[in-house]
Protein backbone atom coordinates (compact mmCIF):
# COMPACT_ATOMS: atom_id res chain seq x y z
CA UNK A 1 0.00 0.00 0.00
CA UNK A 2 1.34 3.11 -1.15
CA UNK A 3 0.87 5.99 1.45
CA UNK A 4 2.20 8.93 -1.13
CA UNK A 5 -0.90 9.73 -3.70
CA UNK A 6 0.51 9.42 -7.98
CA UNK A 7 0.57 13.15 -8.03
CA UNK A 8 2.21 13.39 -4.67
CA UNK A 9 5.22 11.18 -5.82
CA UNK A 10 5.60 12.87 -9.00
CA UNK A 11 6.15 15.85 -7.23
CA UNK A 12 8.54 14.64 -4.68
CA UNK A 13 10.15 12.83 -7.45
CA UNK A 14 10.90 16.15 -9.45
CA UNK A 15 11.54 17.72 -6.06
CA UNK A 16 14.58 15.01 -6.00
CA UNK A 17 15.66 14.98 -9.34
CA UNK A 18 18.10 18.25 -8.76
CA UNK A 19 19.66 15.80 -5.30
CA UNK A 20 23.49 16.15 -5.70
CA UNK A 21 25.06 14.49 -2.53
CA UNK A 22 23.55 10.87 -1.05
CA UNK A 23 21.43 10.70 1.75
CA UNK A 24 20.76 8.05 3.87
CA UNK A 25 17.19 7.75 5.97
CA UNK A 26 18.50 5.75 9.13
CA UNK A 27 15.44 4.65 10.32
CA UNK A 28 15.05 3.11 14.03
CA UNK A 29 11.79 0.78 14.48
CA UNK A 30 9.87 -2.55 16.06
CA UNK A 31 7.20 -4.71 15.24
CA UNK A 32 5.68 -4.26 19.03
CA UNK A 33 4.56 -1.86 21.26
CA UNK A 34 4.48 0.88 18.75
CA UNK A 35 1.76 2.61 16.98
CA UNK A 36 3.48 4.75 13.84
CA UNK A 37 6.67 2.59 13.39
CA UNK A 38 5.28 0.32 10.63
CA UNK A 39 4.02 3.43 9.05
CA UNK A 40 6.78 5.44 9.36
CA UNK A 41 8.89 2.62 7.90
CA UNK A 42 7.25 1.92 4.96
CA UNK A 43 6.84 6.55 4.46
CA UNK A 44 10.70 6.53 5.00
CA UNK A 45 10.87 3.44 2.10
CA UNK A 46 8.86 5.03 -0.07
CA UNK A 47 10.70 8.08 -0.11
CA UNK A 48 13.80 6.77 -0.55
CA UNK A 49 12.70 5.04 -3.58
CA UNK A 50 12.15 8.20 -5.29
CA UNK A 51 15.72 9.19 -5.58
CA UNK A 52 18.60 6.83 -6.62
CA UNK A 53 20.51 9.45 -4.16
CA UNK A 54 18.32 8.56 -1.33
CA UNK A 55 18.83 4.69 0.42
CA UNK A 56 16.90 3.78 3.59
CA UNK A 57 18.76 1.81 6.50
CA UNK A 58 15.75 0.35 8.75
CA UNK A 59 16.92 -0.87 12.08
CA UNK A 60 15.57 -2.75 14.94
CA UNK A 61 15.48 0.01 18.52
CA UNK A 62 15.56 -3.73 20.38
CA UNK A 63 18.18 -5.58 18.77
CA UNK A 64 20.42 -2.77 16.91
CA UNK A 65 21.00 -1.16 20.54
CA UNK A 66 24.56 -0.26 19.69
CA UNK A 67 23.59 1.17 16.47
CA UNK A 68 21.07 3.54 18.52
CA UNK A 69 23.09 4.45 21.08
CA UNK A 70 25.55 5.59 18.02
CA UNK A 71 22.63 8.18 16.65
CA UNK A 72 21.32 9.21 20.34
CA UNK A 73 18.11 7.51 19.78
CA UNK A 74 16.00 6.79 23.01
CA UNK A 75 11.97 7.05 21.45
CA UNK A 76 10.91 5.78 18.36
CA UNK A 77 10.07 5.76 15.51
CA UNK A 78 13.01 7.75 14.75
CA UNK A 79 14.13 8.94 11.31
CA UNK A 80 17.84 10.42 10.74
CA UNK A 81 18.92 12.44 7.80
CA UNK A 82 22.39 11.68 7.24
CA UNK A 83 24.38 13.11 4.77
CA UNK A 84 28.59 13.12 4.25
CA UNK A 85 28.44 12.90 8.24
CA UNK A 86 25.35 12.72 10.39
CA UNK A 87 24.57 16.38 11.28
CA UNK A 88 22.00 15.66 14.48
CA UNK A 89 18.97 15.80 12.56
CA UNK A 90 16.30 13.48 13.93
CA UNK A 91 12.76 13.08 12.94
CA UNK A 92 10.59 11.15 16.20
CA UNK A 93 7.31 9.72 15.34
CA UNK A 94 5.73 10.00 11.78
CA UNK A 95 6.39 12.80 9.75
CA UNK A 96 2.99 13.34 8.15
CA UNK A 97 1.51 16.35 7.31
CA UNK A 98 3.76 19.69 7.67
CA UNK A 99 6.06 17.52 8.60
CA UNK A 100 6.53 15.46 5.62
CA UNK A 101 7.74 18.85 3.91
CA UNK A 102 9.73 19.47 6.43
CA UNK A 103 11.50 16.07 6.36
CA UNK A 104 11.64 16.58 2.20
CA UNK A 105 13.47 19.95 3.09
CA UNK A 106 15.84 18.04 5.40
CA UNK A 107 17.10 15.68 2.59
CA UNK A 108 17.07 18.47 -0.11
CA UNK A 109 19.61 20.84 2.79
CA UNK A 110 21.48 17.74 3.73
CA UNK A 111 22.53 16.54 0.04
CA UNK A 112 22.95 20.12 -0.81
CA UNK A 113 25.39 20.27 2.22
CA UNK A 114 24.11 23.63 2.28
CA UNK A 115 22.28 25.03 5.08
CA UNK A 116 20.40 28.11 3.05
CA UNK A 117 20.99 30.39 6.64
CA UNK A 118 21.54 33.74 6.53
CA UNK A 119 25.18 35.34 6.72
CA UNK A 120 23.34 36.31 10.46
CA UNK A 121 22.71 33.44 11.74
CA UNK A 122 25.81 31.51 10.55
CA UNK A 123 27.85 34.20 12.65
CA UNK A 124 25.79 33.17 15.98
CA UNK A 125 26.50 29.52 15.36
CA UNK A 126 29.87 30.03 14.53
CA UNK A 127 30.02 31.84 18.04
CA UNK A 128 28.65 29.06 19.98
CA UNK A 129 31.08 26.89 22.25
CA UNK A 130 28.64 25.19 24.06
CA UNK A 131 26.09 22.39 21.98
CA UNK A 132 22.55 23.31 21.22
CA UNK A 133 20.29 20.94 21.61
CA UNK A 134 16.74 21.94 19.69
CA UNK A 135 13.74 20.32 20.02
CA UNK A 136 10.43 21.37 17.82
CA UNK A 137 7.51 19.88 19.09
CA UNK A 138 4.36 19.57 16.76
CA UNK A 139 1.31 17.57 15.91
CA UNK A 140 -0.12 15.94 12.86
CA UNK A 141 -2.05 18.15 10.64
CA UNK B 1 21.16 25.35 11.76
CA UNK B 2 21.97 21.42 13.37
CA UNK B 3 23.43 21.74 9.20
CA UNK B 4 25.50 24.49 9.91
CA UNK B 5 27.39 23.82 13.03
CA UNK B 6 28.69 20.53 15.03
CA UNK B 7 26.99 22.05 18.29
CA UNK B 8 23.47 22.30 17.91
CA UNK B 9 21.09 18.58 17.60
CA UNK B 10 18.02 19.43 15.57
CA UNK B 11 14.78 16.72 16.90
CA UNK B 12 11.55 17.03 15.13
CA UNK B 13 8.99 15.62 18.00
CA UNK B 14 5.40 14.76 17.11
CA UNK B 15 3.97 15.96 20.31
CA UNK B 16 1.11 12.95 20.61
CA UNK B 17 3.38 9.97 20.24
CA UNK B 18 5.86 10.81 22.60
CA UNK B 19 3.30 12.47 25.55
CA UNK B 20 5.78 11.87 28.20
CA UNK B 21 7.97 14.19 26.53
CA UNK B 22 5.00 16.78 25.53
CA UNK B 23 3.95 16.83 29.33
CA UNK B 24 7.71 16.93 30.57
CA UNK B 25 8.47 20.26 28.40
CA UNK B 26 4.42 21.45 29.16
CA UNK B 27 3.57 21.66 25.70
CA UNK B 28 0.60 22.74 24.93
CA UNK B 29 0.80 24.52 21.97
CA UNK B 30 2.49 23.84 18.92
CA UNK B 31 4.77 24.48 17.49
CA UNK B 32 7.03 24.76 20.64
CA UNK B 33 10.62 25.07 20.70
CA UNK B 34 12.94 23.37 23.44
CA UNK B 35 16.27 24.63 23.25
CA UNK B 36 18.87 22.87 25.70
CA UNK B 37 15.99 21.60 27.97
CA UNK B 38 15.37 24.87 29.25
CA UNK B 39 14.51 27.64 26.82
CA UNK B 40 11.42 28.09 25.12
CA UNK B 41 9.24 29.46 22.64
CA UNK B 42 5.76 28.99 21.17
CA UNK B 43 4.83 29.66 17.20
CA UNK B 44 6.41 29.32 14.60
CA UNK B 45 9.59 31.98 14.33
CA UNK B 46 11.08 33.55 11.29
CA UNK B 47 15.24 33.06 11.24
CA UNK B 48 16.03 36.35 12.33
CA UNK B 49 14.21 36.18 15.08
CA UNK B 50 14.90 32.91 16.70
CA UNK B 51 18.43 33.75 16.08
CA UNK B 52 17.77 37.14 17.79
CA UNK B 53 15.76 35.59 20.81
CA UNK B 54 18.71 32.53 21.16
CA UNK B 55 21.02 35.22 21.75
CA UNK B 56 19.71 37.25 24.08
CA UNK B 57 18.20 33.64 26.43
CA UNK B 58 21.39 31.97 25.94
CA UNK B 59 23.36 35.05 27.26
CA UNK B 60 20.41 35.28 30.32
CA UNK B 61 21.39 31.35 31.35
Amino acid sequence: MSLLQDKDREQVQQLFAGLSNPVKLVMFTQELDCEFCAQTRELVEEVASLSDTITAEVYNFALDKEKAQEYGVEKIPAVAVVGDKDYGIRFYGIPSGYEFSSLLESIMDVSAQDSGLSETTSTFLASLKDPLHIQVFVTPT
Amino acid sequence: MALESDLVSADTVEATEFPQLAAKYRVQGVPRTVVNETIHFEGALPEGRLVAELKKKLAAA
